[in-house]
C-alpha cells in the first residue's frame, strides 16, 4: 500500500479535516446534522500548477490523492467538465475482480484490488466495498474448459479462483436456473471470492475528499478546449474557465480521450462505444454476489437498496451521446430472465449508457507520448472501474517520476508497434 | 435504434445490420515497404471523431453486402448512405475525408499510385474499337455494383 497511511489515534485527516467515525455522526445528530463540514471545496482554478488533472471521475481523482500522498505533491488541480463522477464514474455496475488471465493484466488488477481491500480505511470514507464473491458461468464445454485452463493460470499468478459445477452453482446462487433443457444451460462457472462490487459515487467522493484534504483544487464546469505546447512540450491548457499554466498534464477522460488526444496530434488506438446499464425497483435480497456470463453477455448483482443492477457488452457503433440503443438492453434482458425467472415481472426503473474507451487488445493505456509533459490513462473500455486504485496509484507513480512503474511499463502505447499486446478479450471481451 | 437506408432493400432497422469501423482505409500492398510504425496505424488506429464518421456497414441479416454511411456520432443522425469503393457526396462528409490524416500515410499513397498505373494500360489500348466494345460490355456492371 501507499506509503502514506493515516494514523488511527489522530483526530482528523492528515490535511486537517475532520474524521467521520460512528462517534462525530452522534455527536452531529445533536445539532440535527446541520454542521457538516463540506467534502470538498468548490475551487477556482489558479494560474499555475505542478500538475494538472484532465477528468473528475475515479481514476483521475484518485490519481490526484496518490500525487500527494504518494509523491508528496501540493500544487495540483484535477478539472472537470461537467460535475465530479458524473461520468462513466456513475454510469457502471460497480463489478470488481482481478481474475485476468495474463501476467501483466493479474498485476495490475490484483494491485487495485489489494488497494480496495484497505481504502474505505485509507481515505476514511465508507465505499461499501463488498467482497460477495463475482461468479462467471459457462454455458457450454468449451467454454468450460477454456474457463479451467484460465482459472489455472490465474491462480498461479497467486489470486483466488475456483471451478463450480452446476449443483455448487445453485447450492452457491438459489435463485439461479440450472435446468439444462434452456438454451443456453448453466455447465459450470469459476468463482473469485475477493471480487465484489463498491458503492461508486462513494469513491468519487472519498478521494475527492481525501484529495482536497492534501490541497488538491478541485474545479468543476470546467471543460478543456485546447492544450498548449512549445517545441513538444506541454506548457499548460485552456479551458472554457481561462489558461492554465502547468508543465505536466494527465489526461483521464476514458471515451473522450481520442478528442483530448487530437488537440496534440496525438492518435489513440480508441474506439468510443456506449455501455449500456439498467436497475429495477427495488425488491427483498435475493442475490448476494455478482453473476457475469460472457457468452450470453449479461451481468447481475443487487445493490444494497434492493435494486437488481444489470449491464450488457458494448453497442457495436462508435458513439459520444452517451446513450445506446434499445437491441441492446433487450437481449441482455432476455438472458437474465432465462438464467433468473424469478425476474420476469420486475420492473426496470432507470437505463442509462455511458461512453467507454475501447482498445483492439481489450487492455488500457497507460503511458508518456510523444509530447513532453502530456500523459494518458486510457482505453479502459468497459471495465474500468475495478481498476480505480490501482489505476490511479500507478499513474501517479508514472506523472511524479517520468517513467512507468513495473506494473504501468506493459501498458505503454508503443505496445501496438511491437505487437506485445495484452489480449484480454477473453476475460473481459464483453462484461470487463 | 437507428433506421439506415439499405442501398439494396430499403429503410431497415439497425439489428439487421453490423458495423464495420472506419470507412476508406487502403490496405498496405506488397510493392510498398512500410515501416512497423506505419503498418501499426494500418492495423490498430481508428479515427474517433466526436462528430461526422464515415463507416463501414453491412446488411447482415439481409442482402448481405457492404456499403458506407456518413453518421454523425452524436446526434447518430445518418447523413449519407454511399456504395463501396465510392466517396461521398455531400460536401460536409467530402470534407471529412479529405481532412482524415490517413490521406497522406504511405499506405493510402501507394494504393492510389496503383490504382493510376492500372488505369493507364486500360486507357491505351480502350481506343481501339475491338475492346471498346469490351469495355462497354464491363461499365454497366460496375454501375449495377453501385
Amino acid at each position: 500500500m501507499a506509503s502514506h497511511q493515516p494514523d488511527r489515534g489522530q483526530r482528523g485527516l492528515p490535511g486537517g479535516k475532520p474524521k467521520y467515525s460512528a462517534f462525530a455522526i452522534a455527536k452531529k445528530a445533536m445539532n440535527y446534522h446541520q454542521d457538516w463540514q463540506r467534502a470538498w471545496r468548490d475551487a477556482a482554478p489558479k494560474d499555475e500548477y505542478d500538475v494538472v488533472i484532465i477528468g473528475g471521475g475515479g481514476h483521475g481523482l484518485a490519481t490526484a490523492y496518490y500525487l500527494a500522498a504518494v509523491h508528496g505533491m501540493a500544487n495540483i488541480a484535477v478539472i472537470e467538465k461537467g460535475w465530479l463522477g458524473g461520468g462513466n464514474t456513475g454510469r457502471n455496475t460497480t463489478i470488481i475482480r482481478s481474475n485476468y488471465l495474463w501476467d501483466e493484466s493479474a498485476a495490475i488488477y490484483e494491485h487495485a484490488l489489494k488497494l480496495w481491500e484497505g481504502m474505505t480505511q485509507d481515505l476514511n470514507y465508507n465505499v461499501m466495498f463488498s467482497q460477495r464473491g463475482v461468479l462467471t458461468i459457462a454455458h457450454s464445454e468449451h467454454e468450460l474448459r477454456e474457463m479451467s485452463r484460465r482459472v489455472h493460470a490465474i491462480r498461479l499468478n497467486g489470486i483466488d479462483s475456483e471451478i463450480l459445477g452446476p449443483a455448487e452453482i445453485k447450492k452457491f446462487v438459489p435463485t439461479i436456473n440450472i435446468d439444462q433443457s434452456i438454451r443456453y444451460p448453466v455447465m459450470g462457472g469459476f468463482l473469485q471470492k475477493r471480487g465484489g462490487t463498491a458503492r461508486h459515487d462513494a469513491v468519487a467522493w472519498g478521494y475527492a475528499r481525501a484529495a482536497d484534504d492534501l490541497g488538491v483544487d478541485i474545479i468543476q464546469n470546467c471543460e478543456v478546449t485546447a492544450l498548449r505546447r512549445e517545441r513538444s512540450k506541454i506548457t499548460g491548457i485552456e479551458t472554457t474557465r481561462g489558461f492554465i499554466k502547468t508543465p505536466r498534464v494527465g489526461c483521464v477522460v476514458a471515451g473522450h480521450s481520442s478528442v483530448i488526444a487530437a488537440m496534440a496530434d496525438i492518435r489513440l488506438p480508441l474506439a468510443s462505444r456506449p455501455l449500456q446499464a439498467l436497475v429495477s425497483e427495488p425488491i427483498k435480497p435475493i442475490l448476494d454476489t455478482v453473476i457475469m456470463s460472457n457468452a450470453v453477455h449479461m451481468y447481475i448483482s443487487q445493490s444494497d437498496k434492493g435494486e437488481m443492477v444489470l449491464g450488457a457488452g458494448v453497442d457495436k457503433y462508435n458513439s459520444y451521446a452517451q446513450r445506446g440503443s434499445f437491441p441492446v438492453p433487450e437481449h441482455m434482458l432476455a438472458a437474465a430472465v432465462e438464467l433468473f425467472p424469478v425476474l420476469s415481472r420486475l420492473r426496470m426503473l432507470r437505463h442509462w449508457g455511458g461512453i467507454v474507451d475501447t482498445c483492439p487488445d481489450a487492455s488500457p493505456i497507460i503511458s508518456k507520448t510523444d509530447v513532453e509533459g502530456l500523459y494518458f490513462n486510457c482505453g479502459w473500455g468497459t471495465g474500468g472501474f475495478k481498476a480505480t486504485p490501482g489505476s490511479g496509484h500507478v499513474f501517479a507513480d508514472l506523472i511524479a517520476n517520468d517513467r512507468p512503474n513495473k506494473i504501468a511499463a506493459p501498458y505503454d502505447l508503443n505496445r501496438f508497434r511491437t505487437g506485445l499486446l495484452i489480449d484480454e478479450h477473453g476475460a473481459a471481451g464483453v462484461a470487463h | 435504434m437507428l433506421i439506415i437506408n439499405c442501398p439494396h432493400c430499403g429503410p431497415r432497422e439497425e439489428s439487421e445490420f453490423a458495423c464495420g469501423g472506419e470507412a476508406h482505409i487502403a490496405r498496405p500492398l506488397a510493392e510498398n515497404s512500410i515501416s512497423d510504425a506505419e503498418f501499426a496505424d494500418y492495423l490498430f488506429l481508428r479515427d474517433n471523431p466526436k462528430g461526422l464518421f464515415l463507416e463501414r456497414w453491412r446488411h447482415s441479416a439481409g442482402c448481405r453486402r457492404w456499403f458506407n454511411i456518413a453518421r454523425d456520432t452524436v446526434s447518430h443522425e445518418i447523413i449519407e448512405v454511399y456504395p463501396m469503393g465510392a466517396l461521398p457526396r455531400k460536401k460536409d462528409a467530402l470534407a471529412t475525408h479529405a481532412a482524415s490524416w490517413r490521406r497522406d500515410t504511405a499506405a493510402e499513397k501507394a494504393a492510389e499510385r496503383a490504382a493510376q498505373k492500372a488505369q493507364k494500360p486500360a486507357q491505351k489500348p480502350a481506343q481501339k474499337p475491338a475492346r471498346q466494345k469490351a469495355a462497354a460490355k464491363k461499365a454497366p456492371g460496375k454501375r449495377g455494383g453501385k
